[in-house]
């Protein structure tokens, strides 16, 4: 039995020996959809590994926290409170502060009342430790890596390293927190022991209403926020894989049409069904496991060249710490050739149906193609058709990030399926007005051929309207994003102080400077709502700089007057949407005493953190202890704002970021913008090529099919160069169709992604503009890439013997 | 119409045909014949240009072929030569009316009138509209012969015209083509395996070993 399925097996791998390049195309395919996909998944297992690190820090994964309710704060008092109450809780101060030239996410803790399973394999060893970590120059808990840039850091003594904290992360005692965030009797939160003295009185007894328990799970803040992101390179990923198995698919069920012959022979033979179709199976077993074993490398190395950039997004966006290095995971192995046996598996399902059900005396002549092609495309037609309908009905009823993908596959895959039948309709409307009989034999064939390259050009299809959804996406926030920069740092310069006192004294010497016109102070306080996350509130004073550039969505009449007054508050775009606040709506940022009506709207792109704007007066009033650290700065002559920030550096010792200009910052902000997308382009593009690559292999392999019709023309009296020329000419045709086709189809794409993924992934809605300069590059692009890909066969074509073109008029053909 | 001189063709180490001369008068009918491999394509490939001989001459229709280049090899057979395969060689993306008007049309003396006179002789009747696939093997050869024909060319080509036809189809398309080219004067050199149908020709040359016995 064994050896009998073994010889069906060699006979029928002697196939791929006579077709390299359709082995190598099948290889090819399954490796590329492979690592396009399993790169993809290495920087999200990456990136998710990361956010579970950092949710752990401080126990976060497993004890519970007392945090203070929106509007109010957690002072120390409160911890004495507890404790003397008989609670076992532990005192942190959380905050992000500059150490050196490394910005950290400082955690103040005391070591003699956190728990022993918050600080996990950082615990503080021993009486000399903790002694070391208590005192000056006291040492830090952090990772190696971070202790290492923190070598420079004056203000910390020797550190401890851990290896579990996630980089950025560092452990101090509370002390030094208190000095070095500049909040002295502050707490953020409270870490609750597992265990507690019986007896002891509830929490609210004690502190009145202000704290909130939340459980571990409640605090999946980080991992819920970059969700979209990472949904978003799944998303690509996962079409990179589908146009990959286009090619699979293309290859297989042609490798099964050409092995006919030898199947219904080692049929007749005696092999068993059963037989064949082991050997089937065992041959698309090894080429998957072969295949996504190079797949997995090459995507290792996409994913490793993409992580700096996906690291920067992710901090930029979501203020998330990742690694900038690779770990293997044997999870990612297993998930990554299991993808490529189940994508072999799928694009060979429709061959393996049609070998187990083909009779052994079953003719050598395939099914007529002009009846099969045209059931076909009726079927294709049909599923088309309840493909859009459910694209439609998702968009009108689904809700969430993973109904907008929805939509925009069902949309992709409904247009990828209608393409032959409307590539169909245009070739019959062009030969209905053809005149030559070259131009109709070039349309009939054209025609003819769409069978063969259908796949190739649906993968060409779903890669130019993805593109120009994407590019029109990136364009259209490009524009929107430097025009709200221009708007939004309208000031020459932001100056930030250390403390309240060295900002008061560069306030001063401001002041007294010629070319400074005037100083707008900033100032914002963290707070927290129920359910819609943290947010900033900033105080401004009411000026000109203000109402003349700040850019507003909706504003009430009288917007800025209402908010000098006290009675009007701004809220920014997607904070407004968690709150699903509009304008005119109330809201109480801090207590409920005072709530404002929400008088404008403004974008805030880039911002995970909710935001809205009072008056400085309201600000200052409702919570004096905020410190008056920030101001923006208006010179007399913006050329001034260079001079301004020389004489304010020679004067005060300033770190980087304290003092920066509007050019600075704006750089910045282009440079986050621009990574933040510098991942989605790259799979584009990539995916752009694989399609150029299953257009390629399907018109390679189509090309010793494609003899038999040109070499009877060719008898008739058209030259080979001629017949080379119009293959080549015939695959752009078809490319440019495909692209007519692509154009509104990647305007929808471009749609769906600004008016329903963008809106739930970030909160933002920004207008879709259209590009036609970029849709005539990527028709270039299409025309270079069918042109290049049918070169080569058209070369070969150019080239061929007579004696290869004789061989089809020979009788023993 | 046809006149070869020393005619040799070799394939690597094979030599295929061996200093073959021959002569045919415009309107006369000439059968090949021989067993396979005797050579009796290859020289119809030369004859119409489809190949290049390695030694010898060809002229065809006052054209010396084996001088020309692919270009004119090419509009010399579009303009001047009609060819019928064994295997039919329909372009299978065109229909019946469409490929019978094929070369005539890319000859650029497309005569409709010529089209239905061969539809209506060759009783394809009714099939204009179909694809060669929707046809039998005989009414395949008999598009085929309409097509070589409909160009009205001088020189007439046919490789084995009924070898993939059962007898009785075979023998009504041989008469078809036979009176076919009596009618318009064309001048036709056969090859076929067949004795018999060799006899209704006026001329049989036997190749043996690529050599004219």
């Amino acid at each position: 039995m064994t050896a009998a399925w073994a010889v069906v097996l060699r006979t029928l791998l002697a196939h791929w020996r006579r077709k390299p390049l359709q082995l190598a195309a099948l290889l090819l395919g399954l490796a590329v959809a492979t690592a396009l996909w399993s790169g993809v998944q290495a920087l999200n297992a990456e990136a998710r590994a990361a956010y579970a690190r950092a949710a752990a820090v401080l126990g976060g994964d497993q004890l519970d926290r007392l945090v203070p309710r929106a509007g109010t704060t957690l002072a120390v008092e409160d911890y004495v409170a507890l404790r003397r109450a008989g609670w076992r809780v532990a005192p942190v101060l959380e905050g992000t502060t500059q150490l050196g030239d490394v910005r950290v996410r400082l955690l103040g803790i005391d070591p003699l009342t956190v728990p022993p399973q918050a600080l996990g394999g950082g615990a503080i060893d021993g009486a000399e430790a903790l002694r070391d970590f208590l005192n000056p120059p006291h040492s830090v808990i952090a990772a190696p890596a971070t202790l290492a840039r923190l070598r420079d850091a004056s203000e910390l003594g020797a550190g401890q390293p851990a290896e579990d904290l996630p980089p950025g992360v560092v452990i101090a005692d509370i002390g030094l927190a208190e000095r070095l965030l500049d909040q002295p009797g502050r707490l953020t939160h409270l870490i609750v022991a597992p265990t507690q003295k019986p007896g002891i009185p509830p929490i609210d007894r004690i502190t009145g209403d202000r704290l909130d328990r939340l459980q571990p799970a409640e605090d999946t803040g980080l991992a819920q926020l970059t969700d979209s992101f990472h949904l978003n390179l799944t998303a690509f990923g996962l079409l990179s894989f589908v146009v990959g198995l286009f090619i699979v698919h293309a290859t297989i069920g042609l490798a099964f049409e050409q092995r006919r012959g030898a199947v219904r022979t080692l049929r007749a033979r005696g092999a068993s069904e059963r037989q064949v179709t082991l050997a089937i199976l065992v041959e698309l077993t090894l080429f998957a496991v072969g295949a996504g074993a190079i797949g997995m490398l090459l995507g290792y190395g996409l994913a490793a060249a993409l992580l700096p950039d996906v690291a920067a997004s992710l901090r930029g966006l979501y203020g998330a710490q990742v690694p900038g290095q690779l770990s293997l995971r044997p999870e990612w192995w297993l998930a990554g050739i299991g993808m490529a046996l189940g994508g072999t598996a799928v694009a060979a399902v429709s061959a393996l149906w049609r070998q187990h059900r083909m009779p052994v005396l079953a003719t050598a002549q395939t099914e007529a193609w002009r009846t099969a092609h045209l059931r076909g495309l009726r079927l294709q037609a049909g599923l088309a058709a309840g493909l859009a309908l459910g694209g439609g009905l998702l968009l009108w009823q689904g809700a969430g990030l993973a109904a907008g993908f929805a939509t925009m596959g069902a949309v992709l895959m409904a247009a990828a399926l209608a393409l032959p039948g409307l590539l169909a309709l245009a070739i019959a409307g062009l030969t209905w007005r053809a005149r030559t009989p070259v131009v109709e034999w070039f349309l009939a064939e054209a025609r003819a051929q769409l069978g063969g390259i259908s796949l190739a050009l649906m993968a060409l299809l779903l890669a130019l309207a993805v593109n120009i959804g994407v590019g029109s996406m990136v364009s259209s926030f490009r524009v929107t994003f430097l025009g709200w920069l221009d708007q939004r740092l309208s000031a020459d310069l932001y100056i930030r102080g250390q403390d309240t006192e060295q900002a008061t004294a560069m306030a001063a010497a401001l002041d007294g400077m010629a070319s400074v016109d005037r100083l707008l102070p900033i100032q914002s306080v963290a707070l927290q709502t129920t359910g819609a996350g943290p947010f900033d509130l900033y105080g401004i004073v009411d000026d000109a700089m203000y109402r003349g550039n700040w850019p507003l969505i909706a504003p009430l009449p009288r917007a800025w007057d209402r908010v000098a007054d006290g009675s009007g508050i701004m809220i920014s775009e997607q904070f407004a949407r968690r709150l699903e606040l509009r304008p005119g709506d109330t809201f109480a940022p801090g207590s409920a005493d005072w709530a404002p009506q929400v008088v404008a709207l403004y974008p805030d792109y880039g911002n995970p953190v909710g935001q809205a704007i009072v008056a400085n007066a309201e600000l200052t009033a409702r919570w004096p202890e905020t410190p008056r650290l920030r101001y923006a700065v208006l010179t007399t002559d913006p050329g001034a704002a260079g001079t301004v920030l020389g004489a304010l550096r020679d004067s005060f010792d300033l770190r980087p970021d304290q003092a920066i200009d509007q050019a600075s910052l704006k750089a910045f902000s282009r440079d986050i913008f621009e990574r933040t997308f510098a991942v989605t382009l790259a799979l584009n593009v990539l995916t752009f090529a694989v399609a150029g690559l299953a257009l390629l292999t399907g018109l390679l392999t189509l090309a010793e099919m494609r003899l038999p019709q040109v070499a009877p023309i060719w008898a008739l009296g058209l030259t080979r160069g001629r017949l080379a020329r119009l293959e080549v000419l015939r695959a752009v045709f078809l490319a440019v169709l495909t692209a007519v086709i692509a154009v509104p189809l990647g305007i929808l794409v471009a749609w769906i992604l600004l008016a329903v993924v963008n809106v739930e992934a970030f909160g933002w809605r920004i207008p879709l503009r259209h590009y036609p300069g970029q849709w005539a590059a990527l028709l270039a692009l299409a025309v270079a890439t069918a042109a290049a890909a049918a070169l080569i066969p058209a070369r070969r074509l150019r080239r061929v013997p007579p004696a290869v073109l004789l061989r089809v008029f020979a009788d023993e053909r | 119409m046809l006149a070869l001189t020393g005619v040799t063709k070799r394939f690597g180490p094979l030599t295929i045909l061996d200093s073959v001369d021959l002569t045919l008068a415009t309107g006369r009918s000439l059968a090949l014949v021989g067993e396979s491999g005797s050579g009796k394509s290859t020289l119809l490939h030369l004859i119409a240009g489809l190949d290049r001989p390695d030694a010898g001459r060809i002229m065809v229709a006052g054209a010396e072929v084996q001088t020309l280049s692919d270009a004119d090899r090419a509009a010399l057979r579009r303009d001047r030569i009609g060819l019928v395969f064994q295997q039919f060689n329909l372009v299978q993306s065109l229909t019946v009316a469409q490929n019978i008007a094929l070369q005539a049309r890319l000859a650029g003396h497309h005569d409709p009138g010529r089209d239905a006179h061969l539809v209506d002789r060759l009783g394809l009747g009714g099939l204009e509209r179909r694809y060669p696939e929707q046809l039998s093997g005989g009414q395949q050869q008999r598009v085929a012969i309409a097509r070589a024909l409909a160009a009205k060319p001088p020189l007439l080509l046919a490789d084995e015209p009924t070898g993939n036809l059962d007898e009785a189809s075979g023998d009504a398309v041989l008469d078809l083509m036979l009176d076919l080219v009596a009618e318009a004067g064309t001048t036709l050199v056969m090859v076929t395996h067949s004795p018999r149908l060799a006899a209704r020709l006026d001329t049989t040359l036997q190749l043996q070993a690529g050599r004219l016995a």
